[in-house]
């Protein structure tokens, strides 16, 4: 029991620097961005963006695993540092990407609020208790929903926006009403209290009640199936480093919050899926939405033509592998779900980064669009084949790396005889389905003659340029070297 | 002599490498430079001959050159040796590939590779009958159809596409059983070599390692590749097409050598390694051979063009030879004498049969190149007023192939029927049958293309060159020096044939 | 021998190294692409010449590379991946000779193709199933890129369905791993750990994880019915990646059922011999048979592929030393052949004539207009028979010894697809090259309509003609690399499990 506020502080440093950062970033620009240009403002804006970013990574390492905090609230244990490092990575990759995007009408505002949102994520990296992380994921989902409409010149972003946010909204009441169910019955706000409440009472219709709210709201933040009809119209709609954040940050923050929630808490509710009996505990409903999820996002991403749709719906079909990576969680700790999580939070930055460059460039939006890029700019063209293929798991790139180690692990959960391992054989058949509209997406790039209104050679901004390259070879880095990132575990 | 067969194998293979070599070669000169190395087959045979003793048991001449090592596998030698049967058809060839090579002097479409392809089909025939270990055997009969094959798609008449792939694809087709067979005798007895299989058959070895019905299905086998070859009767459709395409040398080498390739093989191979089987499946391969004997004969008496008249002539000529190891194979466990005589017999008609047809085919030859290519029976008429001299040589040829007395036919077909009337006279008799149609066409061929009122064009026939002289002239007289001297040839494989009769199981 | 390893990084480094150099000129990405080939087969030549047979593995490289799941980063080779390398070099050189001609994005295309060479390197000397499967499936995306831009008749669909069926094979083989890893509480990865895991599982288990891994890799290896993307990918590929795809690709996919799924579950083998044996033999004769009647050149020579792989797979199921030692002869005769018919076909007839149909080629007198094209045609045609002298003769020679061994019907059978190779090639030798034209045409020497043979199709086509008669000749050479590596430990276990 720790009650030290001075220990709370150092705990919540790297939120601090990042509130801090977002503050200064808001009023430089207020102060100074009279007098500049637009381009100029957002440069500015970008850079004191990274420089807190990159202040508040320092923080989180050299604060480190310190164990439970304040009374169970926090728990900042090696997954927590993980996920706050992964999600201030990726959101460094985020603002490289801006760097490269359209100019949006207030950059200052819209680095502010990607900081705000990196607050929300890196709280919900630590939260051990249902109020702190009720409160870290509505922080974080409203930067979200106001970073997705921020384009107001495009009705596609107010859209996204707005479908999220009632998605997310909904979400949220559901969210509300699990935990506090949750509490009514175990009288606990605390996750390890929790555990051990539930020990005792075990299943009673009211908690299965609780734990489908809870899911149901898991399934809408992680844009699985059948909760996941936002995500295609905000990929397509949001603003291009928006829709990057979303994929990517937000993603690995909510599954590491779920993680945390679902198995030390509420692990006693767990059931099990090693084999096919009736087992009444959410691993089942988890595997349904895994199944779910495998299936119609892998199958409808076969019929898009959109680029940014196909991404979504390949969002989606990823979001079955790591609903996966959760039950596998079980046996195999969390390490496998992190890997999988950051490696492709990087590849799907990256991707929506290359995006953002040709949108500038005569725009992005159909497959199609992507014609001829091999000539237009080998750079991009050799980034996007890490990241797609990455996406697609192809050795000895880090998408395979995950893929395998969750595959394995999830095996190793009850053998084949069980749903687990049907869900497993159902994902490796899968993904030789994605791999089809993968390549695709690259034939477009490698093969296609690039259409004449098109065809212009592209200057890649420097910024853009230098995270691009960086994802790409830690991407190859940690396909080749996935120890660095399992011995962590 | 250390290296004689080798060097007998490997100096026509050189010869078709120097031609492959120089692409610039003047035809004049390629052929020159042909004609020199496929003489040294003949020179070099005589040089066996002079070293050979007939009475030795066993083969002389050995050579076995280690080849292809795999320790506790396998160890395959190239295995040579000569006994009288190999030196009678190393001779044969020695005449017949000369005399092809001097009958294509005319060629002029690219004669350089004609040569070429010609000296590598001598060199494996050689191969054949040398190799005494299945490896390298088998290695140059399949060999020898690849130049064969082009021998007569390019140069050959209008059906000749058609004609070598159907000659290639039988003669493959039963190789590739022959193979399978090889493979599981392999299998069981682990070796190769013909020689140690053969012992192997004859102390009951062999049979002791594998079941019977395997046993007989690898018979099959063997039976099915050389049958193909001979031709045996029913396997033959290919060959009346093939000869008849074929461009006269090459038809005179498939006559005269390549056919005696399967009998060889018969002799060499199968008699040796499966005495028991064939003497259980002789009654039907009599049948066959019977067969190929009176159906060959009738079918030539049938035929106007001349080529394919002789070309059946062959089915029947061979079908003697089978007749005569079949018969011998049934019942000649009790007559040594009537077998020694029926196989002295096939193995002198070999050698006869090669001789005469490979010359009937040469004048046929003639005969087209005089005519503007029309080989037909009616085509012709009165030659002999016009061209005495080739009326002359023909008309031995043609009476050598009927058997007439004095000739070398008829010492063949003697022994054989002598030897085949002492084991199965019924046989025998239908065999007769043969013998009359055979008479009946040929003397046919005489008189329609010879005699009679002259045919359209005839008048214009010039008489045999030097060239073509020198061509028939020592096939001429080998016709002549052996009918009324047999011994010559007798002396060298009488033992052989002896030998063999005292060893019927 | 303890080079080997740098086939793998050489290649690597040289695709790199093609891409910068494409970028100044054509000429110097070739130049860098046939240096990298020339150096990797000649590291592997001097591991060959220094090599001593015997039945254990010689380890090259094992480093810990995952400690969570116990993957090593582990290399070793012995007489088989010696024999399987060897072609590789050889086969990657000729290629490479055979695709002088790309003239457009020279670079990147030298790029995909060591790339997939060094792919295939991996896959040989892996002696760890996970690092065997990230080589496998590395060889797969540069495949895609090399048909689908450089290809002709049907590329882009030829090259994802190529694409996909190795995918799908791969992804089969996956589950196989790692159901054995988890089920059996395998504690590493490497071939020897997961046999030992394999051992204790339940005997329905082992069945259905053979016939995964079995599978997976036979589709690779063209087995019937899976065997529909190969003479539609052959055939869509460039010359050069056609020889290799048939030619060494395919055989990963043996290699992969010979080094992965016959030692891992020996007793799948026993249950499933009967059905392996009927497909392969299936394939032997149905692919035959088609290319009996193809009219596009480049067809016959597609389907024939299919055909001679179904001796290897027919090898593989037979289970005794004799036909296994016969099927990985075949899988190194075969190579060179493939590669040769293709190159023929490929670069040496249609890029000068423009067409592949055999009703318009025979109305061309080919062999007087391309006389060198026609020659190599009819060495590789009389190899692909199987006619003594060539590589093809000992190795199906080896199979039928060791299929008689095991069921007289089938070595019947087999037999039987050697008449009908031999009815194909014939009839495909006849008609392109030896048309009707042939015999009515006079005059003396080669006419020059075409384009004269440049000298590094000369340097493939004898290079490769070389080495399928040297082992025609002399398959010693390679048997007795070959026997040993049979024995050893691993493999001890498929002949005790699985012959009859």
């Amino acid at each position: 029991m720790n009650y030290g506020y001075l220990t709370l502080a150092r705990a919540l440093l790297p939120e601090m620097t990042l509130v801090a950062g977002a503050l200064l970033v808001l009023a430089y620009d207020l102060i100074r961005g009279r007098r500049h240009t637009l381009p100029e403002r957002r440069a500015a804006a970008l850079l004191l963006g990274a420089v807190a970013l990159a202040a508040a990574l320092y923080d989180s390492l050299a604060v480190g695993a310190l164990g439970p905090v304040y009374g169970n609230t926090l728990m900042l244990d090696p997954l927590a540092v993980a996920t706050r490092a992964g999600v201030l990575g990726l959101a460094l990759l985020t603002l490289g990407v801006a760097a490269g995007a359209r100019l949006p009408r207030h950059p200052a505002e819209y680095v502010a609020i990607i900081l705000f949102a990196n607050t929300g994520f890196t709280l919900m990296g630590a939260a051990h208790q249902l109020l702190v992380a009720f409160v870290a994921l509505e922080l974080a989902s409203l930067s979200l929903y106001i970073l997705a409409g921020f384009n107001k010149d495009s009705r596609e972003s107010a859209e996204a926006a707005l479908k999220y946010f009632l998605f997310g909204g909904m979400a949220t009441a559901f969210l509300l009403f699990g935990f506090s169910l949750i509490y009514g019955v175990t009288g606990e706000l605390d996750f390890s209290r929790i555990a051990l409440a539930l020990a005792q009472t075990g299943m009673t219709p009211l908690l299965a009640l609780a734990l489908v709210m809870v899911l149901v709201a898991f399934g809408f933040k992680a844009a699985a199936a059948p909760f996941h009809l936002w995500a295609p119209d905000a990929y397509q709609g949001a603003p291009t480093p928006s829709a990057a954040l979303i994929a990517s940050a937000s993603k690995l923050a909510g599954f590491t919050l779920f993680l945390r929630l679902l198995w030390p808490g509420l692990g006693a509710l767990a059931g099990q899926v090693a084999t096919a009996g009736n087992t009444g505990g959410w691993l089942t409903l988890v595997a349904l939405l895994a199944g779910a999820s495998l299936l119609l996002g892998n199958l409808a991403a076969l019929a898009q033509a959109n680029l940014r749709r196909l991404l979504a719906y390949s969002a989606i079909a990823h979001t079955g592998v790591m609903l996966l990576g959760v039950i596998a969680a079980e046996t195999a700790g969390a390490g496998p779900l992190f890997y999988y999580l950051a490696t492709y939070g990087v590849a799907t930055a990256g991707a929506f980064g290359v995006i953002a460059v040709l949108e500038v460039n005569g725009g992005c939006q159909r497959i199609t669009d992507l014609a001829g890029l091999d000539r237009r700019s080998p750079l991009l063209t050799g980034c996007l084949a890490v990241f797609i293929l990455s996406l697609a798991g192809i050795p000895p790139l880090a998408g395979f790396a995950g893929k395998f180690f969750i595959f394995a692990a999830a095996l190793q959960v009850g053998g084949v005889a069980g749903p687990a391992g049907w869900l497993t054989l159902l994902a490796i058949a899968l993904s030789a389905v994605a791999l089809y509209y993968y390549l695709i997406v690259l034939k477009q790039a490698l093969v296609a003659a690039p259409a004449p209104e098109r065809a212009g050679r592209i200057r890649v901004p420097t910024a853009t340029a230098i995270t691009l390259v960086a994802a790409a070879a830690i991407i190859v880095g940690l396909g080749l070297f996935p120890s660095l990132i399992l011995g962590l575990f | 002599m250390n290296g004689l067969l080798s060097t007998l194998i490997l100096v026509p293979w050189l010869g078709a490498l120097v031609l492959a070599l120089t692409p610039r070669l003047s035809p004049r000169a390629s052929r020159v430079l042909a004609l020199l190395f496929s003489l040294s087959t003949l020179a070099l045979a005589l040089v066996a001959w002079a070293g050979f003793d007939p009475a030795a048991a066993g083969y002389q001449f050995t050579e076995q050159h280690a080849w292809i090592r795999i320790p506790q596998v396998a160890a395959i030698t190239c295995h040579l040796g000569l006994d009288g049967l190999s030196l009678v058809l190393v001779l044969l060839t020695g005449l017949v590939a000369p005399a092809c090579l001097l009958a294509s002097w005319r060629i002029e479409r690219d004669p350089r590779l004609f040569n070429l392809l010609f000296l590598f089909l001598q060199g494996a025939a050689l191969g054949v009958f040398l190799a005494l270990d299945f490896f390298p055997w088998f290695i140059c009969w399949e060999l020898s159809l690849v130049p064969a094959f082009f021998l007569i798609k390019l140069w050959g008449g209008p059906g000749a596409s058609r004609a070598a792939y159907q000659f290639v694809v039988y003669t493959i087709g039963g190789s590739a059983f022959m193979l399978l067979a090889f493979a599981a005798l392999f299998a069981a007895a682990g070796t190769f070599d013909f020689v140690a299989l053969a012992a192997l058959a004859h102390s009951g070895a062999l049979a002791a390692s594998m079941s019977g019905p395997a046993l007989t299905l690898i018979f099959l086998g063997v039976l099915l590749g050389l049958a193909v070859k001979v031709p045996l009767f029913p396997f033959h459709t290919w060959l009346p097409s093939a000869y008849a395409e074929a461009p006269t040398g090459a038809s005179m080498f498939l006559t005269g050598i390549m056919s005696k390739m399967g009998v060889y093989g018969f002799l060499r191979i199968l008699w040796p390694l499966f005495p028991v089987q064939l003497h259980a499946a002789a009654p039907v391969l009599l049948g066959l051979a019977l067969g190929g004997v009176v159906l060959g004969a009738f079918a030539a008496m049938a035929q106007t063009d001349l080529k394919r008249m002789v070309a059946y002539s062959s089915v029947n000529h061979l079908s003697y030879c089978l007749l005569a190891l079949f018969a011998v194979s049934y019942a000649g466990a009790g007559h040594p004498d009537a077998a020694g005589a029926a196989l002295g017999g096939t193995v002198l008609q070999m050698f006869n049969h090669g001789l005469s047809a490979s010359a009937l085919f040469f004048c046929i030859g003639c005969l087209e190149l005089r005519s503007g290519g029309r080989r037909g029976l009616g085509d012709f008429g009165g030659v002999r007023t016009v061209a005495p001299v080739f009326a002359g040589l023909c008309g031995i040829a043609l009476f050598s192939s009927l058997g007439l007395p004095g000739l070398n036919g008829f010492v063949g077909e003697f022994l054989i029927f002598r030897g085949v009337f002492g084991l199965d006279p019924g046989a025998a008799a239908v065999g007769c049958l043969g013998l009359f149609a055979t008479a009946y066409f040929l003397l046919t061929f005489w008189q329609r293309v010879f005699h009679g009122p002259p045919g359209p064009g005839v008048a214009g026939f010039r008489d045999l060159g030097a060239r073509e002289i020198l061509t028939l002239a020592p096939a001429v007289a080998l016709m002549f020096v052996l009918g009324v001297w047999p011994q010559l040839l007798m002396g060298l494989i009488n033992p052989l044939v002896t030998a063999w009769a005292a060893h019927l199981p | 021998m303890n080079l080997l390893p740098y086939t793998i990084y050489l290649s690597f480094a040289g695709a790199l190294l093609s891409l910068v150099a494409g970028r100044r000129s054509a000429a110097a990405a070739r130049g860098v692409a046939l240096l990298t080939a020339v150096a990797c087969w000649g590291i592997t030549l001097y591991a060959a010449y220094g090599f001593t047979p015997s039945n254990q593995m010689i380890q090259l490289v094992d480093v810990t590379w995952i400690s969570q799941l116990g993957i090593h980063y582990h290399l070793a080779a012995d007489g088989i991946s010696l024999t399987l390398v060897v072609l590789t070099g050889l086969a990657a050189t000729a290629g490479i000779l055979f695709s002088w001609n790309i003239a457009e994005r020279t670079g990147e295309f030298f790029a995909f193709y060591l790339a997939l060479i060094g792919g295939v390197y991996g896959v040989f000397l892996s002696a760890d199933a996970f690092l065997f499967f990230v080589f496998y499936e590395i060889a797969i995306v540069p495949k895609y890129f090399l048909i689908a831009n450089w290809g002709s008749t049907n590329r882009l669909y030829g090259a994802m369905k190529l694409a996909l069926y190795s995918f799908a094979g791969s992804a089969l083989v996956l589950a196989g791993l790692l159901w054995i890893y988890a089920a059996g509480h395998a504690s590493g990865f490497s071939l020897w750990e997961l046999a030992q895991a394999a051992a204790g599982l339940s005997h329905p288990q082992q069945v259905v994880i053979f016939a995964f891994l079995f599978t997976g890799f036979a589709v690779l290896a063209g087995m019937f019915p899976f065997h529909t993307w190969a003479p539609t990918g052959h055939v869509a590929a460039p010359t050069g990646a056609s020889m290799l795809l048939a030619g060494v690709v395919m055989k990963l996919g043996a290699y992969g059922c010979l080094r992965v799924a016959l030692p891992l579950v020996p007793a799948g083998l026993e249950f499933w011999q009967p059905v392996i044996a009927w497909l392969a033999l299936a394939g032997i004769l149905y692919a035959g048979l088609v290319a009996l009647v193809q009219d596009d050149f480049k067809f016959v020579i597609g389907y024939s592929s299919v055909s001679h792989m179904g001796f290897v797979l027919l090898g593989l199921a037979l289970a005794n030393p004799a036909a296994m030692a016969g099927t990985v002869l075949q899988m190194f005769s075969h190579g060179v052949i493939a590669g040769l018919l293709f190159a023929v076909v490929g670069r040496m007839v249609y890029e000068r004539t423009h067409t592949r149909q055999l009703a318009e080629l025979t109305r061309l007198p080919l062999h007087r207009l391309m006389p060198f094209a026609a020659v190599v045609f009819v060495l590789a045609g009389l190899a692909s028979m199987g006619m003594p002298g060539f590589s093809g003769f000992p190795a199906e020679l080896t199979i039928l010894v060791g299929a008689w061994q095991v069921s007289k019907v089938w070595a019947l059978a087999a037999a039987l697809g050697v008449l009908i190779a031999a009815a194909f090639t014939l009839r495909a030798i006849q008609v392109a090259f030896f048309g009707q034209a042939g015999a009515a045409a006079p005059a003396a020497g080669p006419v020059h309509l075409y384009a004269p043979i440049t000298w590094p199709e000369r340097t493939g086509a004898i290079l490769l003609l070389a080495a399928t008669l040297l082992v025609g000749l002399r398959p010693d050479l390679l048997l007795n690399w070959i026997i040993p590596s049979l024995q050893s430990p691993m493999m001890q276990a498929v002949w005790i499990g699985g012959t009859r």
